[in-house]
């Protein structure tokens, strides 16, 4: 059974709707976060597989920009939380975080 | 310097009393008295040597020429409509400008003795300058909208000095009344200007001038109608009239200026200046001559009987205003403009008068309560007396030629109706101004307290206006009443000597019609009224007389000897109930004031109710409500929940993806 670009993708596809399913499920905030890079790294695997199809160098460029946003992400998503957390002990949860509901 | 280098100088006129008033609304209580007096006198006299100079230019161009424009600045440019601030300087506007700086000048002097010891005598002289700013832009405007600027300033003014006494309730109601009357004849002016420009295109009199001739003639009329609507409400012809007596509850150099000499003379202009719209349609002159000719009649008989000095004054120039637009309305312009002039000058000098007997016998304004007064003024009384005659006509004062000449154009312009009503008018002039002037300065002495009874104590806020039907007073005084210094004598002097001399101006032969060859080119393309023949003209002059005489006689046979009975007046007694009729002015007032309180208050109250609450308020009340309801509909998208909002862009970026996907497919 050969290993074609193909599976790349189905998998990208699947860590992704996992990563999804994940951010809309659990209301853990740390684990939304790291949800989010779980659809971030399906989306750079995505884009490695067609650079390597389309023998094009600008989708492994591509990645190297999501990494550095991705950091930047956790950087920032990791001090709210922590932000969070000092705030409310208790009920520290997605949903408990609702002050801007109109 | 040219004739056209002064001429171009004429924008100062208007701005010199308006930089007296800027400078007395900012300074004048630190100038206080006599000094704001002063600056405003000084300002408008200075006015009047402009005017005098650019008379002199304008006499030295050649007759066609005469008409001088002052470009001034743009002032507003919307599409096709262009309106600016530019003056026009030719003998009709040169006219009223020398009227309104020279009387108004001789006023404000008058004024600087009259005011004396007024709490707000700065404030005072600041209006009484802007009023003579105004004025003087509705004159010397070049277009309708600048005519109205000043039109509407001139309104203005006139509430706020009506108002001057304003711890007066009476005054600050007269106050309102004669600005919410004029803003019913104001509605005219507007409606005349869309009308204009619809039917031209610009404002313009210059534009007028070309393009009236050829407006279809109900165009023409419209507007004329329109322009008269205005001019009723500002030079209280009747229905609008009300207001001009009520008027006199402000100071009595307000009163000779703005309500006898100058600002109700203002509609009169109105119609000569676009007189190409009255011209050549006979409906609208029609109209004019006879709304004229009846407000003449009737303000006539409603002075009769007044027993208050300046109401008989009030309603004797709603009579002679209608003089004015009599003749204006048979085509007679210069006639017209000939009786503002000389109305002016008698007029002011009668009020000037009447407000020194006022000041002598301790702020008294009722008749009833003067008498002998020609001992104690004597020189006030010779003005009197002389603008008296000239008013009532007696030949030759000025105001003979004046009315003669109205008369006899009315007749020979082919309008019998219009002349027979005049000549009856001419009758109540007659008496009620002669009664007028026995009473104060003739007869028995009727101001005279008795010994030992105490003055009345003044309340301020009480005016001292009488109406017909109260009964007098006690007499005011305990002493002699004396004349004022020169500053209040010397106007009704000069006044005097003008309402004596004043008829040289256009005297009614060939070469001596001054007024009506200079201002020939004012009225061009008017057809000329003429006598068909001398004996014609003479007789209607000797019947006009006759008329006057008659009235004198009849005065003077029941006031000779004043009044022997302080309540009793024989004109009244004999009139009866007719009397009382002119005493409230035919009641219009009355039925004015029961109808706009009564059926017109009600219909205003169910229009508020139907249209106002329920149509207009009802609908803004629904579009704001609808939008509170859907503003709470929407909300609900706002929750808050962050894992909602992510499964709002999820399943946007799901959408828009499968729509790429899709339109691909199908592409």
């Amino acid at each position: 059974m050969r290993v074609t670009d193909t599976w790349y993708l189905v998998v990208g596809a699947l860590l992704f709707s996992v990563g999804a399913a994940g951010v809309l499920l659990r209301r853990n905030v740390l684990v939304i976060l790291m949800c989010i890079e779980l659809m971030l790294n399906a989306a750079n695997l995505s884009f490695v597989t067609f650079a390597r199809r389309l023998d094009d160098v600008t989708g492994q460029v591509a990645v190297f920009f999501v990494l550095v946003v991705a950091a930047a992400e956790v950087a920032v998503g990791l001090a709210i939380v922590v932000a969070i957390f000092r705030q409310r002990r208790r009920g520290a949860t997605a949903d408990d975080v609702s002050l801007l509901r109109g | 310097m040219n004739a056209r280098d002064v001429l171009d100088l004429a924008w100062l006129i208007p701005v010199l009393p308006l930089a007296g008033a800027a400078l007395l609304f900012c300074f004048g209580r630190r100038l206080g008295e006599p000094a704001a007096g002063w600056v405003a006198t000084g300002a408008l006299a200075g006015a009047f040597a402009l005017s005098v100079a650019c008379l002199v230019a304008l006499v030295g161009l050649e007759g066609p020429e005469r008409s001088h424009l002052v470009r001034g600045h743009d002032w507003i440019g919307i599409g096709g409509f262009r309106s600016g601030v530019g003056f026009l300087v030719d003998p009709l506007s040169i006219t009223w400008a020398l009227l309104v700086t020279g009387v108004g000048s001789l006023i404000h002097l008058y004024a600087v003795g009259y005011m004396h010891g007024d709490a707000r005598y700065g404030r005072f002289f600041a209006t009484f300058n802007l009023f003579a700013a105004a004025m003087l832009v509705l004159v010397l405007a070049d277009n309708f909208l600048l005519a109205f600027v000043g039109w509407e300033g001139v309104g203005l003014c006139s509430y706020l000095l009506i108002g001057h006494w304003s711890e007066r309730p009476r005054a600050a109601t007269a106050g309102v009344k004669a600005f919410v009357t004029n803003r019913v004849g104001d509605a005219g002016f507007l409606v005349a200007m869309f009308l204009i420009f619809g039917a031209l295109g610009s404002l313009d009199y210059a534009v007028m001038r070309e393009g009236a001739a050829q407006l279809p003639a109900e165009t023409a009329t419209a507007v004329a109608l329109a322009l008269f609507l205005a001019c009723m409400g500002k030079s209280a012809q009747i229905l609008l009239h009300l207001w001009l007596p009520d008027a006199m509850e402000g100071p009595t150099p307000v009163s000779a200026l703005i309500h006898a000499a100058t600002m109700v003379t203002a509609g009169v202009y109105l119609v000569c200046r676009a007189h190409p719209f009255f011209d050549r349609h006979a409906a609208a002159g029609d109209v004019v001559a006879l709304v004229g000719a009846l407000t003449a009649l009737l303000a006539g008989t409603a002075a009769l009987v007044q027993v208050d000095v300046k109401r008989v004054l009030a309603y004797s120039t709603i009579s002679q205003l209608g003089y004015m637009f009599l003749a204006a309305g048979v085509g007679a312009y210069a006639a017209a403009v000939f009786f503002v002039v000389v109305h002016a000058l008698y007029k002011a000098a009668l009020f000037l008068g009447a407000g020194t007997v006022i000041h002598a016998t301790g702020d008294t304004q009722d008749l009833r309560l003067m008498g002998g007064l020609r001992r104690y003024l004597p020189l006030t009384a010779a003005g009197f007396v002389a603008s008296w005659l000239a008013l009532v006509g007696v030949p030759p004062l000025s105001g003979f030629w004046a009315k003669d000449e109205v008369l006899a154009k009315a007749l020979f312009a082919g309008e019998p109706l219009v002349f027979g009503i005049g000549l009856a008018a001419v009758f109540t002039t007659g008496l009620y101004l002669t009664r007028e002037a026995l009473l104060v300065f003739f007869g028995n002495e009727r101001f005279r307290r008795p010994a030992g009874v105490p003055a009345p104590a003044h309340d301020p806020t009480v005016s001292p206006t009488v109406d017909y039907g109260t009964p007098p007073g006690p007499p005011p005084l305990d002493g002699d009443p004396h004349e004022p210094g020169p500053v209040m004598t010397l106007p009704v002097l000069v006044l005097g000597v003008g309402a004596v001399v004043g008829g040289l101006l256009n005297l009614p032969f060939r070469r001596l019609e001054v007024l009506t060859h200079w201002l020939e080119p004012a009225f061009e393309g008017v057809e000329e009224i003429t006598a068909p023949s001398f004996a014609a003209a003479a007789a209607v002059s000797v019947v006009s007389v006759t008329v006057a005489a008659l009235a004198l006689a009849l005065a003077w046979r029941l006031y000779r000897r004043g009044l022997p009975e302080v309540s009793v007046d024989p004109l009244d007694v004999r009139l009866g109930p007719l009397g009382r009729c002119f005493g409230h002015a035919w009641y219009y007032d009355e039925a004015v004031t029961a109808f706009v309180g009564g059926p017109a208050r009600r219909a205003a109250e169910r229009l508020d109710r139907a249209v106002d609450a329920g149509g207009i308020d009802r609908a803004v009340g629904a579009v704001a409500a609808g939008v509170v309801r859907a503003g709470a509909a929407m909300r609900a998208l706002q929750s808050g929940f962050l894992r909602r909002y992510a499964l709002g862009v999820l399943a946007g970026t799901v959408a828009l993806l499968g729509y790429a996907i899709l339109r691909a497919g199908a592409g």
